[in-house]
């Protein structure tokens, strides 16, 4: 229960200084009055404007003004769509995350076996081959990846449709472009991890014993092997998160990764604090989830 | 790929070996047989030359516009115009020209913002490994909160709010990606902080400044370099991805990312547009990563991986 309490309000500590950086960089690196007022206003315009907003007070007294209607839910008015930007988000979320389902889906039913396999004989020419994929899998930049996946299965095979959102065939390339990028990170741990459990006493007396290497194999040793997996997915399933503003431009899936890059085009200030400060959130619940289930799955991690 | 091993593995060799705990020669001699540290060095040795010299190599200026000579194809195409081997863009550019100056545009990026978070990231890492404690936990609530931030999101909103330009992006990432130098140079800084050339030099009543910096540091090169090559190439892939969603570097500085970003109209008919740079992106990130993955076979042998 302390280490409980403890993780709790170090997420919520994180999360408090997140939002303050977060809020800090975007206005100090842009003016939201001029944005408001729009192109070609004079500057008594500007001025007008930045006296109705309240944006001429001191920095933290903004900050805290948003932070207390943030935690009431509201997160603002989006200046291009005009609608709240709490509903904006609440909108486009699903498909965002929908989106991170499929592609950390696609990464670990990859990575995990290939792990797995490379871990059964190390140096072998498996292993040599998963080693060379993560290798190149690292090397491919997300989007040019995603713009040949179009070329050929959009345009030359005609298999699956390039944009939009309107029915599952949508998700399939923008889940392998935005999954593959995961899959090496994984491998590596699964390998890494089945090599060491592999190499353990119980593993070699469950061998000893007599029972089948399936049994062992997977009831015995990928069990302990998966721990950090486990975290590591949840990091990567953030990261995908922050990623899909990439992927879901090129393919017009309006999830919150797009609506983010529009609002940024659109100097559409709100909104993007608003995504900002909802992807950190998510982020944090899954890294403070993943260590609570390491610390129930492994109780010698709670004592620290 | 034996031509491409020989020639040009001098210079990394050397600088794997300056860096190296390991008696030298068997670090030297380890070099010399690591297909992927020689095509690696090999290649990313090539894109810097193509980088410094890139006034000379270029047959044509990357930004005069030809408008009747649109669209050319690359000397494999049908239309082809022998001025132009990698044929001209939407605009007339000579794409070889542009492809040969983007070169310079990523190594700036990459090498830059790699400097600056490996500054940042290494302060950090060796403060908190050498002295533990409040510091250690200070710098790991950093860690946690920069981590929690969704990085590609922050850095195109910071850098298009600010007006994109070259060295906005570039800072912008160096402040961004200090993250991983941090948590390996912490941990490391822990483990070499009990070895007994670090208390000896306590116990001779050293100042911990020097203590740091020559005791310590030199100890940490290796790692250094392998998560400097990964943390350039990560910023390579960011910019280019910034500059791919028109929100990084501004056009016309020719760029591999925003070249793909422009073709993209023209990538069901002309698909070479966004295929040349993407392949050079995709060999010169291959090659960062090689190099790394190989300083760190050869000079912590024994792991494969």
């Amino acid at each position: 229960m302390g280490y409980f309490l403890k993780r709790l309000g170090l997420a919520l500590l994180v999360a408090l200084v997140v939002s303050v950086i977060s809020f800090g960089a975007l206005r100090i690196s842009g003016d939201i009055a001029t944005a408001i007022a729009g192109e070609g206003a004079s500057s008594e315009d500007i001025e007008f404007t930045r006296k109705q907003h309240g944006l001429d007070r001191p920095l933290p007294i903004q900050y805290l003004d948003w932070l207390s209607h943030a935690l009431q839910g509201d997160l603002g008015t989006s200046l291009y769509f005009r609608v709240p930007v709490a509903e904006l988000i609440g909108d486009r979320l699903p498909i965002s995350l929908a989106l991170g389902c499929l592609a950390l889906i696609f990464a670990v039913s990859l990575a995990v076996p290939l792990g797995v396999v490379a871990a059964l004989k190390p140096n072998s020419i498996v292993d040599r081959l998963a080693l060379w994929l993560a290798v190149v899998g690292q090397a491919m930049p997300t989007f040019w990846f995603a713009l040949l996946m179009i070329v050929v299965f959009g345009a030359w095979l005609r298999w699956l449709p390039i944009s939009g959102n309107e029915s599952w065939k949508n998700f399939i390339m923008p889940a392998i472009a935005l999954g593959y990028y995961a899959t090496p990170a994984i491998m590596r741990l699964t390998r890494a991890g089945m090599i060491e459990v592999l190499g353990l006493d119980y593993i070699r007396t469950a061998r000893a014993m007599g029972l089948r290497s399936g049994t062992v194999l997977f009831k015995h040793a990928l069990r302990n092997a998966v721990i950090p997996v486990v975290s590591l997915t949840a990091v990567q399933f953030g990261f995908m998160l922050g990623g899909s503003i990439v992927i879901e431009s090129i393919f017009s899936l309006h999830g919150a990764g797009h609506l983010a890059w529009i609002s940024i085009s659109r100097s559409d200030l709100p909104v993007v604090q608003g995504v900002v400060l909802v992807l950190a959130l998510i982020y944090i619940l899954l890294t403070l989830l993943a260590d609570l289930l390491n610390a129930w799955l492994d109780p010698r991690l709670r004592i620290e | 790929m034996n031509d491409i091993s020989h020639a040009p593995s001098f210079g990394d060799d050397d600088s794997t070996i300056a860096n190296s705990p390991t008696p030298r020669q068997a670090a030297y001699a380890r070099a010399r047989t690591h297909i992927g540290l020689l095509i690696g060095g090999g290649v990313l040795l090539t894109m810097v030359v193509m980088a410094l010299f890139a006034p000379l190599l270029a047959p044509h200026d990357p930004y005069v516009q030809d408008l009747a000579n649109r669209l050319v194809d690359p000397f494999w195409g049908q239309k082809t115009n022998p001025a132009n081997p990698f044929g001209t863009d939407g605009f007339g550019r000579d794409y070889l020209s542009r492809i040969i100056y983007g070169a310079r545009v990523s190594l700036f990026i990459g090498a830059v913002a790699m400097l600056i978070s490996g500054f940042i990231g290494t302060t950090m890492g060796v403060l908190a490994g050498y002295f533990g404690g409040k510091i250690d936990h200070l710098v790991t609530f950093l860690i946690t909160v920069r981590l929690s931030m969704p990085v590609v999101l922050v850095a195109l909103a910071v850098v298009a709010m600010s007006g994109g330009s070259l060295g906005v992006v570039t800072v912008v990432l160096g402040l961004l990606l200090w993250d991983r130098f941090a948590v390996v140079m912490r941990s490391a800084t822990q483990q070499v902080r009990r070895l007994e050339f670090v208390t000896a030099a306590e116990a001779v009543g050293m100042a911990w400044p020097k203590i740091l910096w020559s005791e310590i540091l030199p100890n940490l090169a290796n790692h250094l370099i392998v998560i400097g090559t990964l943390e350039m190439a990560h910023a390579i892939v960011l910019e280019a991805a910034l500059s791919f969603l028109g929100l990084g570097v501004q056009p016309p500085t020719p760029s591999w990312g925003l070249m793909v970003s422009e073709a993209k109209s023209y990538m069901f008919f002309d698909p070479w547009l966004i295929t040349i740079p993407g392949v050079m992106l995709f060999l010169l990130l291959l090659a960062i990563n090689l190099l790394g993955d190989g300083v760190r076979d050869v000079t912590s042998p024994g792991e494969i991986w």
